[in-house]
């Protein structure tokens, strides 16, 4: 056993797990083959809306190497039941989410077949063969249209497709305030719709043994457990034990490896059906009409203030698109995960918000990363924007005044939460000194009328992560719990295994929650090693989602460990026959206080426990612990982030020059995966702000189905980030760790959106645009604005 | 149809179809899964191969066009025990999260640096416009690629100073 002297925790180690992946040795869910599989391929509906008339079996039956087509009937016959809602709210219309559709199909890319052949190519040219016979019916894919008079049903029972109405907040406080206003802003804004798109396409791979009845799923899943329980306790009707479920490495999740999707129900039936493995694995252009989209709101807000620019009230109304089905998270995304953010971090008497959730014939929407959050600090943070231009105040100083402050915590909003710890205006301060701010205001000044133009987007953003405690939830809807497990195994020379419920699909677990345990268990992390996403080996958990692996899994883990050094020290106390109270545990080694020569290795003390000779009276041998956590609270973890754009004025092209943040997600357990996690969602939040969007006709016909028209961030679209961090610990979890998964997405697409609504009011007073600020958009803009300022030129027209 | 494929330095020979696409020989026939699959549209680049020294996208490539030539994946650019520098980089600068698109940036990265020892920022940026990841921002995979092109020209001007 080497010596250590660091402590593991706070340090930016390199990832234990890299050398797979960076050797090509990471094994992801298409990369397993068992003996004789079949391989299936989905027959999507190329319609909105449609009933379908007829599918003609006998059109592909006897093509090479066809085995099988499944139809809806198919399903039904073999006793599958409808996908459940994971989260109910009162009156919540649920309509049926089956695997593979019953007679109507309410997206383009439902499932209306699944044909299962000897390889994916013979699978795929069948599938594009089969004869369906559809009759189309209206169809609508904007959720304010879906609620206007004579808009088309998307389904029977969900009349006037309104799945829920929903409200927080105190209406009539809201109103008193609105009603002492010496200023009140409103902003119309759309929060448009994105794919997550996560580079490894969705995949699944089923095998079913017919001698003990047990299932095997490989699977893309955030979530392992959570699948397992789904599917076997509502779908197949099965003893959960019966089916196993392995999450191996998964390529990138961002939300959209959570839900329970269509094809994993369809491989497990195909396999018990036809008595072999069967595999699916998604094109990417299944991926951009299969995978849960996200965001899609469209909402007015309304902000008051009073003559010192202190902010007074915020009133809310939004219609939340959820597409065609509901789908496990996706009432609560709009709801808990939304209204209840919609205080940000201001000193709000009053706020009051209406979400009405509408079913469109649209791909499904539910939590993208950030979920809720995101749409909740764009709102906020681009209608305070527009309140402070509107006050001609300087933006970061109207949020300056308007923080909560750090000795009123804990902080109830108006909107149900309470705010468990912070300290917002260092982190203001430190980003825009970073950023130096005055010079860049300096210099939008100086650009001002010319072709390229300046803005600066300053956002004060908070989340809640580390969704919590379970009996709250409870009450709230959801049919989860929100705990998490742990169980650490010592073997007899000493070697750790760490097991988790939370699961890594690219935050680093395998070095991060070792880094923890080598710190309580003062051994080597080499000689610990995290095993995860696997239902066959770890305790129950409930997955990595909603940032809250280290604030939930971490602290379970944590409780784990506790129990196995309290143990140790006894075993060590019994060896040296000492009290236990003189036994110090440092350095790798127990030691009696005062006596350097007596003492007792890791190593020493894990072997007797499974030797068994001598424990002290009644202990139980071995040495393993298994602990399961329930958050007391959410985390809140915040920051401000700052982004440059540079606008050219004559072709309307936006670049993202400069991007700067100052998060605080608690104390770092590795600053480098911080930073890195960070990284990766101001990407996406400056992708949906400048390029993505997941754009349908009218009628939602998807109009973005591949890469080529769906703009993904690209290297060369982005600047290096600058980032920084303070640390206000969380004061009730053992770790005192936050989240920092989502941040960067919840707080970029505002701080980006920002930065470009402050180059256009700077230069021609546009109050408010819809992103994506593509270069039409803008240039358009630019041009209409100072046409009607009389600032047009003349020789264009 | 038989091709025979030099993959990292063996000689494969197989019967395959003819619309066989080279990233699906390498993971199906030959079972080297290091070499992604992240779209149908050629835009992604997580399958990005050497091939005859060139960096191409195997999702666009033919594996009956590869017959005759050479091709290297990441499985055949360096091991665990002997890292290629680039891969070294990747690790040592956090240049990747879920790593499904580190092996094709990887494999793009090596052809950059063999035309370009010592690339800014800009044409580290440029070089990598077709390769996505989603993970990372790119931020860590440009400091990656730089610190990779540093040891590497390091270990040249090493070798040329013994010699
Ligand atoms: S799989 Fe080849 S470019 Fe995407
Ligand atoms: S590391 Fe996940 S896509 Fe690049």
């Amino acid at each position: 056993m080497t010596d250590r002297t660091d402590k593991y925790m706070g340090q930016a180690l390199k990832r234990k797990e890299d050398p797979r992946f960076i050797t090509g040795a990471g094994q992801y869910t298409d990369d397993f083959v068992l003996p004789g599989m079949l391989h299936a391929a989905m027959v999507r509906s190329p319609y909105a809306h449609a009933r379908i008339t007829g599918i003609d079996k006998s059109s592909v039956e006897g093509m090479p190497g066809v085995v099988a087509v499944l139809t809806g009937e198919d399903v039904a016959a073999a006793g599958a039941g409808p996908i459940p809602v994971g989260w109910l709210l009162p009156d919540l219309k649920v309509p049926p989410h089956h695997a593979v559709a019953q007679g109507e199909v309410n997206h383009v890319g439902d499932i209306v077949a699944v044909v299962v052949a000897e390889t994916r190519a013979q699978a795929e040219d069948a599938a594009g063969l089969l004869a369906v016979d559809y009759e189309a019916l209206p169809s609508v894919a904007l959720g304010s249209a879906a609620l206007g008079e004579g808009s088309p049903q998307v389904h029977d029972d969900v009349p006037g497709n309104v799945a829920f109405r929903w409200e927080i907040g105190d209406e009539t406080a809201l109103n008193e305030a609105f009603n002492r206003a010496h200023k009140t802003v409103k902003v119309k804004l759309r929060n448009h719709r994105l794919v997550p798109n996560a580079i490894e396409p969705r995949a699944s791979l089923a095998q079913f043994s017919p001698a003990s009845g047990e299932y095997l799923l490989y699977t893309t899943s955030q979530n392992p457990h959570i699948h397992r329980l789904i599917l076997a306790a509502f779908v197949l009707n099965i003893p959960e034990h019966k089916l196993r479920v392995i999450s191996p490495d998964v390529g990138g999740g961002f939300g959209s490896k959570i839900f329970q999707y269509q094809e994993e129900v369809a491989v497990l039936l195909a396999s018990r059906l036809l008595g072999k493995p069967v595999k699916w694995a998604a094109r990417r252009s299944e991926s951009f009409v299969s995978d849960m989209q996200g965001r899609d709101h469209e909402s007015e807000a309304e902000l008051a203030v009073d003559a010192e620019g202190r902010m007074l009230g915020l009133r809310v109304n939004t219609v939340a698109n959820l597409g065609a089905y509901l789908t496990l998270f996706a009432p609560a995304v709009p709801t808990y995960l939304y209204g209840t953010l919609l205080n940000g971090v201001y000193k709000f008497p009053a706020v009051h918000a209406k979400v009405t959730g509408v079913v469109t014939n649209t791909v499904p929407v539910d939590a993208y990363r950030g979920a809720g959050r995101p749409e909740a600090t764009y709102l906020i943070e681009r209608t305070v924007d527009v309140m402070a231009h509107e006050l001609g105040m300087d933006p970061a100083e109207f949020r300056r005044i308007n923080f909560i402050q750090p000795d009123e915590f804990p902080y109830q909003t108006p909107v149900a939460l309470v705010y468990d710890s912070g300290n917002y205006e260092p982190a203001l301060d430190m980003a825009l000194d970073m950023m130096k701010y005055p010079d860049l205001r300096a210099e939008q000044e100086r650009r001002k009328g010319t072709n390229k133009i300046l803005g600066i987007g300053v956002i004060s953003y908070l989340e809640a992560c580390g969704l919590a405690p379970s009996a709250l939830v409870g009450q709230l809807g959801a049919q989860a719990g929100q705990w998490e497990s742990s169980l650490v195994r010592v073997h007899p020379t000493g070697k750790v295994e760490l097991y988790t419920g939370s699961h890594s699909h690219g935050q680093g677990h395998e070095t991060a929650f070792p880094q923890i345990a080598a710190d309580e268990l003062q051994i080597p992390i080499e000689d610990i090693d995290l095993i995860h996403g696997d239902t066959g080996r770890m305790p129950y958990g409930w997955g990595t989602y909603g940032s809250r692996s280290a604030a939930v899994g971490g602290s379970a883990l944590k409780m784990a460990l506790q129990k196995i050094t309290a143990k140790a020290r006894k075993i060590a106390a019994h060896l040296l026959e000492a009290s236990e109270e003189d036994v110090e545990h440092a350095d790798g080694v127990f030691r009696v206080k005062g006596a350097p020569g007596q003492q007792k290795t890791f190593f020493d003390v894990a072997l007797m426990a499974h030797l068994a000779h001598s424990l002290p009276d009644g202990m139980e041998p071995g040495l393993e612990a298994t602990a399961f956590y329930d958050p007391k609270n959410f985390v809140y973890p915040f920051g401000t982030h700052v982004a440059v754009v540079e606008i050219d004025t004559d072709t309307g092209v936006v670049k993202l020059r400069n991007y700067g943040c100052v998060d605080d997600c608690g104390p770092l357990i590795n600053p480098l995966i911080a930073e890195g996690q960070v990284h990766g969602g101001i990407a996406q939040g400056a992708g949906q702000a400048l390029w993505e969007d997941a754009a349908y006709d009218e009628e939602g016909n998807f109009l973005a189905g591949t890469f080529m028209e769906y703009a993904v961030p690209r290297a060369d679209d982005l600047p290096n980030f600058q980032t920084d961090h303070t640390v206000t610990p969380s004061p009730h979890n053992p770790l005192g760790v936050k989240g920092i998964g989502e941040a960067g997405t919840i707080a970029s697409t505002a701080a980006v959106a920002n930065a470009v609504m402050d180059a256009l009011w700077h230069e021609c007073r546009i109050a408010h645009l819809d992103m994506p600020y593509t270069s039409e958009k803008v240039w358009r803009a630019i041009r209409e604005a100072r046409q009607g300022a009389g600032m047009g030129q003349a020789a264009d027209d | 149809m038989n091709v025979t494929v030099t993959v990292n330095g063996k000689a494969h020979t197989r019967d395959v179809e003819p619309r066989t696409l080279l990233v699906h020989f390498l993971r199906e026939d030959l079972g080297l899964t290091g070499t992604h699959v992240g779209c149908d549209t050629s835009q992604c680049g997580a399958c990005t191969v050497h091939l005859n020294g060139d960096a191409v996208k195997s999702c666009t490539v033919l594996a009956v066009q590869a017959d005759g030539m050479e091709v290297t994946t990441i499985e055949g650019l360096g091991t665990a025990a002997d890292l290629h520098p680039l891969q070294a980089g990747f690790w040592e600068k956090h240049g990747l999260q879920c790593g499904f698109c580190t092996p094709g940036m990887i494999m793009s990265a090596a052809e950059l640096l063999r035309h370009d020892p010592d690339p800014s920022e800009a044409t580290i940026r440029h070089h990598l416009e077709g390769n996505y990841c989603r993970c990372t921002g790119y931020h860590n995979i440009v400091l990656a690629v730089q610190h990779a092109a540093a040891a590497m020209r390091e270990r040249e001007a090493g070798q040329a100073a013994d010699d």
